[in-house]
């Protein structure tokens, strides 16, 4: 890990304009992202958690403009994405790929492997035929596959097997960058383990740069080295992994770790507030602080103002009016 | 299997141990179902024996097309005239088997229109969505609200009669049902992640139409076509019975029918026997397509 930066992102935001049944009044959104701000140090693993619905995903795929974001700005290794003309960022997604969370929605059941695999050797108008079917070869070996069932259609493998054949797709174009969108929720836990080493041993061979997109706590913590903690569509706690759990700032982060299950059997575990209530619909987010509905820490201000992302000790953001200027507050 | 067999050697030389390896696509497994299924395994049989007798029609018939037996007319079936003949002494075996041509090439070629233009509103109105779906949904609309029947009428009355009006009106006609299914089925797939993954490596929409949508809708055109040809039999031979599709002297089964009215008591066998043809060709063709619907319907296999 360096600390060049590849890419960062500033007051990025996606709305969803949301269908309202009256034809007058004002437009409705989802925020699923609002306004956030963080950069992405190049060969390093940023992992994304937070609630379901808290716009993880979309986060993700608004970073490498699959979904076109409403405002902000993508810069990625100095070069602004969304002034990039649609001709442009064709190019550009060479070096930005995705995999998905779904083993069997992700890969096109008419389709053989190796098609898959080099589908993007197409779109990208890249090497011969036979040299694609080489390429796809090589991608199968490094991606733990065995090439001879290249002919093979999705159906015929493990759920395991075709997260491989995912990642092999997305390795296929030599990516920097790389968003895993919950690579692993989906599988066995005896496979999950398989993909978390196979996807950090490609990142030391190729250097590549993740985004790790999970809710699964125990798996970010084995896998990342910084982690982005989401909540209603804002960037709520950013810091280092060791740090995050160590020294956790926000109320909701702290609510987070707690959720863990474990075998700890202590009184004091016992106590563990869970979170209380439900995730505020996205559309009327509460105003100030999104999380004041929900937090035990809640004062007046948290209501009105809203908490801006602040550095509270090198290296650990977080948007929290308890961190006001003056140092740590006493913990609840 | 033979099919494979070039494309196979390619990657036997450039992968070691690839040569034993079994794999089996959507459509061997599918077919796999249908050879199970004993009665779509029958039409498909009177399918191909119908198109086989069309194709092959003057060396299977006794005689020729027009050829009038004069003096024997309106005779019943006989070892001379298999089924009879008609008020010309032409013989009606003959007649129906050319008949054939007519009804089969109506299904094959108005089809192949219907499926074209259902295809491409369909594709087109699922994949852009909004306002583009908005207008062609529409026009979707008005056209399907027209009675099948009198539209064609409409349109045969227009270009005038001859088969290849007879083509064009029937398919035109029959286009709505597909672009519908088209439709709500492209917008279903066009969430899916590997459109998306196409997309984040630059796939562009057409491509991603081309590659991955059409394909994923395929066997869903083939089962419509499939269950539309018989009504796309019965609206030529409709036409056909109202004077406006395919003009004597040529042989069709609707105008035979038409025809032999006049003649039900000299010869009852004229007019049944072209609607017998008729009869058994629908049946086939609709049992088929059911058959392929059971043995493609991708809710029946997880995938």
């Amino acid at each position: 890990m360096t600390n060049e930066i590849i890419l960062s992102v500033s007051k990025l935001r996606k709305w969803f304009p949301v269908k309202s049944s009256k034809v007058f009044g004002e437009k409705q959104y989802v925020k699923a992202v609002n306004d956030i701000t963080f950069d992405i140090h190049k060969g390093e693993t940023l992992g994304v958690v937070g609630e379901s619905g808290c716009g993880k995903t979309t986060l993700g795929r608004t970073m490498i403009r699959l979904i076109e974001p409403t405002s902000g700005k993508i810069v990625f290794e100095g070069k602004d994405l969304t002034a990039f003309s649609e001709k442009e960022m064709r190019l550009a997604r060479k070096d930005l790929q995705i995999m998905f969370q779904d083993p069997y929605g992700s890969l096109n059941p008419r389709m053989t492997v190796g098609d898959i695999i080099t589908e993007p050797y197409v779109f990208q108008k890249m090497y011969t035929k036979k040299e694609r079917i080489e390429k796809a070869v090589e991608l199968m070996k490094i991606c733990g596959l065995d090439p001879v069932y290249i002919r093979r259609y999705p159906h015929e493998f493990s759920g395991g097997q075709r997260q491989r054949i995912g990642i092999a797709r997305a390795l296929a174009l030599r990516p920097k960058f790389l968003v895993c969108d919950e690579p692993v929720s989906a599988l066995d836990v005896s496979i999950q383990s398989q993909i978390i080493n196979l996807l950090m041993d490609l990142q030391q061979e190729f250097g590549l740069t993740y985004l790790f997109i999970s809710h699964n706590l125990s798996v970010v913590y084995h896998m990342v080295d910084r982690i982005a903690v989401m909540y209603l569509g804002n960037l709520v706690e950013l810091a280092d992994k060791e740090d995050l759990y160590q020294n956790t700032a926000h109320p909701y982060t702290r609510a987070l770790l707690k959720s863990i299950p474990s075998l700890d059997f202590s009184e004091e575990h016992k106590l563990r507030a869970a979170l209380k209530g439900d995730i505020p619909s996205p559309i009327n987010p509460p105003s100030g602080c999104v999380f004041h509905t929900r937090c035990e820490n809640c004062t007046e201000r948290c209501r009105q103002e809203v908490p801006p992302l602040r550095e509270i000790a090198p290296r650990h953001f977080t948007a929290c009016h308890l961190y006001d200027g003056q140092g740590k507050i006493v913990d609840a | 299997m033979r099919f494979f067999k070039r494309k196979s050697d390619v990657f036997n030389s450039l992968i070691e141990g690839a040569e034993g390896v079994t794999y089996t696509s959507f459509y061997h497994d599918a077919f796999k179902r249908l050879r199970r299924d004993k009665v779509a395994m029958v039409c498909l049989a009177v399918v191909i024996l119908i198109v086989v007798a069309a194709i092959f029609a003057p060396l299977i018939t006794p005689y020729e097309e027009d050829y009038m037996d004069i003096g024997n007319e309106l005779s019943g079936p006989s070892a001379e005239h298999w089924l009879g003949t008609d008020e010309f002494g032409r013989d009606v075996f003959t007649r129906i088997i050319y008949g054939s041509r007519v009804s089969l090439m109506v299904g094959l070629v108005a089809e192949s229109i219907a499926v074209a233009i259902g295809l491409i509103v369909g594709a087109v109105a699922g994949f852009y969505g909004g306002k583009v779906d908005a207008v062609l949904s529409r026009i979707i609309e008005i056209f399907a609200s027209f009675p099948h029947i009198l539209f064609a009428i409409v349109v045969m009355f227009v270009l005038g009669t001859g088969i290849i009006n007879v083509f064009i009106a029937v398919g035109v006609v029959g286009w709505t049902g597909l672009a519908r299914v088209i439709r709500s089925q492209i917008m279903q797939l066009k969430q899916k992640e590997y459109v998306e993954a196409a997309r984040a490596s630059g796939g562009r929409n057409m491509q991603i139409i081309f590659r991955h949508l059409i394909p994923n809708c395929l066997s869903t055109i083939i089962v419509v076509a499939t269950m539309n040809i018989p009504s796309d039999i019965m609206y030529e031979a409709s036409l056909s019975f109202l004077g406006l599709g395919v003009q004597p002297p040529q042989a069709s089964w609707g105008s035979m029918i038409s025809e032999a009215r006049k003649f039900m008591r000299q010869n009852p066998g004229y007019s049944v026997f072209p609607g017998v043809a008729l009869i058994i060709t629908v049946l086939a063709f609709n049992l088929l397509g059911d058959a392929l619907r059971d043995a493609l319907d991708p809710r029946l296999k997880n995938l």
